[in-house]
């Protein structure tokens, strides 16, 4: 598009006077320019519809991608699926049997991280949205909040096993995996915390420090109590990242195998997406495991997006309610 | 009474304000357990060849500990992942947020949220079990484990932080910038590209650059997906091994505290560094330029 558009040679007014006589006889100057606006306004339409095109496949590469990746999960996993996988311990060198402890161990590493990470991340929120002023202070404990969510996951089970395994002779066990993957989840809960708190309106907090109440007397009964639901999706947002994750418990909590479910927060454990790891990459049952392996993973999606859609479906819930 | 009330509140007020330090803490501790367990590893070899060196056998005798192939594939793996994810990611937020009708954007948005819920493990195996094989067949290459593999994937995995973070950058647009444009003619293209994306621009420079550190630093596309071999990569579809793979791969046979074990910490520290750095720089532009009004355009 350009200057050129402008120009609109006699030629091209001949051959395009009949649609010109048709429509406005009589007005032929004022024709010659609308008609050549018209002309580069269509242009620039037809520019502007081919780009969105492009804007909307990219949306739609996305969605398929996630797509994609659940339907092959569930074509390959859905048959490995049945009451014994779901509910027995593993055997014959992991072909057969089923994948209990790894789901128990899963679901206590996020249960576990979460108990830990919800109390530390709330307070933090609670410090930084409702006490701290602007200044250096509150950028440097941002910072760190930033920094801390950036940390690779790998680093994160490298800390786990120098300080909770090692340093804390923890040794290899739950409570080991636990803590590392409440730091690792510490960023997720303060972000939707705040978020939370933010969506409590300030005439709130005026109302009821206007009645007298205390700054922490307003927070405890008028602020936390409204900002709940949030706080609570938040949670459960932190809750699927942790038991997702496998790195940090690589060196700290997972094993390849166990026969027992845990028994103490110090016994080693199995978990979901350690296990198909193992299987998929480690032993000499690679592809007759192949089906197990797509089981797992599909028992390990269902519990992570499960968990994401119940929070995703809660918040906007609660932000159509807000509005 | 009110002398209570005022005592409660001041130590309220201290104790949140000491557990709003936990994250620096935390990160804090992390850089020093990093230090002192990788740190040793440089009696036995200098940081020099400990960076620049081209080979990486940590179990032959004697050792050599050059991570330079390590850290080229970590570089090339995230490169080649951001020429993917970053259109992707940027255009998906565009769409988002200026051409999507509300319920298209109600369907999408919670797509683009599960898409990063996915475990990483879940990808990677992906990548194995499908992925893999088909590029083996269209492409004809030794194996489908390469480079290429792990990029798309690792691509997949920083679009979503990419995407909304982008979004938020342009929904925080004043919409009279919008509507200016808009009035003096230009079409919604126009203003997209003259206005909204150039006022966005620090926003997605953030976004973008969280994206790479994410990239660089996940494990399990990579240690299942990349190939493993530790070589400097030829072309795109050469097998590497990037430097979180190595970590996750070899800490399990490393005999504790040799020096294979502070190797593996100090290629931890390295990643550190790495994404520290990636994380200080976007919030830089993210500070620096924060978009503040209309004025400041």
């Amino acid at each position: 598009m350009g200057k050129n558009d402008m120009d609109i040679t006699k030629d091209q007014y001949v051959e395009e006077k009949p649609r010109v006589l048709k429509s406005a006889p009589k007005h032929r100057k004022i024709s010659v320019i609308q008609q050549a606006f018209e002309a580069r306004h269509r242009r620039r339409k037809l520019v502007e519809q081919l780009l969105f095109a492009f804007f909307r496949a990219a949306a739609v590469i996305n969605g398929l991608a996630l797509v994609i990746i659940v339907f092959f999960m569930l074509k390959n996993g859905i048959s490995a699926i049945s009451w014994e996988f779901l509910t027995e311990v593993p055997r014959d060198s992991m072909t057969r049997g089923g994948i209990l402890p790894c789901i128990v161990g899963t679901i206590l590493l996020g249960l576990g991280a979460i108990v830990i990470a919800l109390p530390v991340g709330v307070a933090s929120a609670i410090y930084l949205n409702e006490y701290a002023k602007p200044g250096p202070v509150l950028r440097a404990i941002r910072l760190g909040i930033n920094n801390l969510a950036g940390v690779p996951s790998v680093v994160f089970g490298l800390f786990g096993l120098a300080f909770f395994v090692i340093w804390l002779k923890m040794g290899v066990s739950l409570a080991a995996g636990c803590l590392t993957l409440a730091a690792l989840s510490l960023p997720v809960i303060i972000g939707s915390t705040e978020e939370a708190l933010k969506s409590v309106p300030d005439t709130y907090r005026e109302a009821s420090l206007g009645l007298g109440a205390t700054k922490w007397q307003t927070i405890y009964r008028v602020v936390l109590p409204a900002s709940l639901p949030g706080i609570l999706t938040g949670a459960i947002l932190g809750l699927s990242r942790a038991a997702g994750e496998t790195a940090p418990i690589m060196f700290t909590a997972a094993v390849f195998y166990t026969p027992d479910l845990p028994g103490s927060i110090f016994d080693e454990i199995m978990a979901l997406p350690y296990h198909i790891y193992v299987l998929a990459t480690a032993g000499t049952h690679i592809e007759e495991t192949r089906h197990l392996q797509y089981g797992t993973a599909l028992v390990l999606i269902a519990l992570v997006l499960g968990m994401n859609m119940v929070a995703i479906l809660w918040r906007s819930r609660l932000r159509r309610k807000l509005k | 009474m009110n002398n209570k009330r005022q005592s409660t509140e001041k130590i309220m007020k201290r104790f949140f304000f000491s557990i709003a330090g936990a994250s620096i803490t935390i990160l804090f501790m992390i850089m020093v357990f990093l230090f002192i367990e990788g740190l040793p590893i440089f009696k036995v070899v200098s940081v020099r060849d400990f960076l620049l060196g081209h080979y990486w056998y940590p179990t032959s005798d004697p050792a050599d500990f050059g991570i330079f192939p390590l850290i080229i594939a970590s570089l090339s793996v995230t490169a080649l992942s951001s020429a993917i994810a970053i259109p992707l990611g940027v255009m998906t937020a565009v769409y988002l947020a200026e051409l999507a009708s509300k319920r298209v954007a109600e369907i999408v948005k919670p797509m683009v949220e599960l898409l990063a819920a996915l475990p990483s493990v879940v990808i990677g195996f992906f990548g194995m079990v499908v992925v893999a094989p088909f590029l083996q067949d269209i492409f004809d290459i030794a194996t489908g484990l390469n480079l290429f593999n792990a990029a798309l994937m690792l691509a997949f995995m920083s679009i979503p932080t990419i995407c909304s973070l982008s979004e938020d950058a342009i929904y925080s647009v004043p919409t009279g910038l919008k509507e200016g444009s808009l009035a003096l003619g230009a079409t919604h293209w126009e203003t997209i590209v003259r206005v909204i994306l150039p006022a966005s621009v620090s926003g997605i420079s953030t976004a973008v650059i969280l994206g790479m550190s994410r990239a660089v630093g996940e494990t399990m596309v990579v240690l299942m997906v990349a190939g493993g071999a530790g070589m400097i990569p030829e072309s795109i579809f050469s097998p590497v091994r990037p430097l979180p793979a190595s970590i996750a791969a070899e800490m399990a046979e490393a005999p504790f505290r040799g020096d294979h074990y502070y190797a593996l910490f100090a290629i931890g520290i390295v990643l550190f560094v790495f994404t520290l750095f990636f994380n200080l720089v976007a919030d830089q532009i993210a500070h620096r330029y924060r978009q503040v009004g209309e004025a400041s355009l």
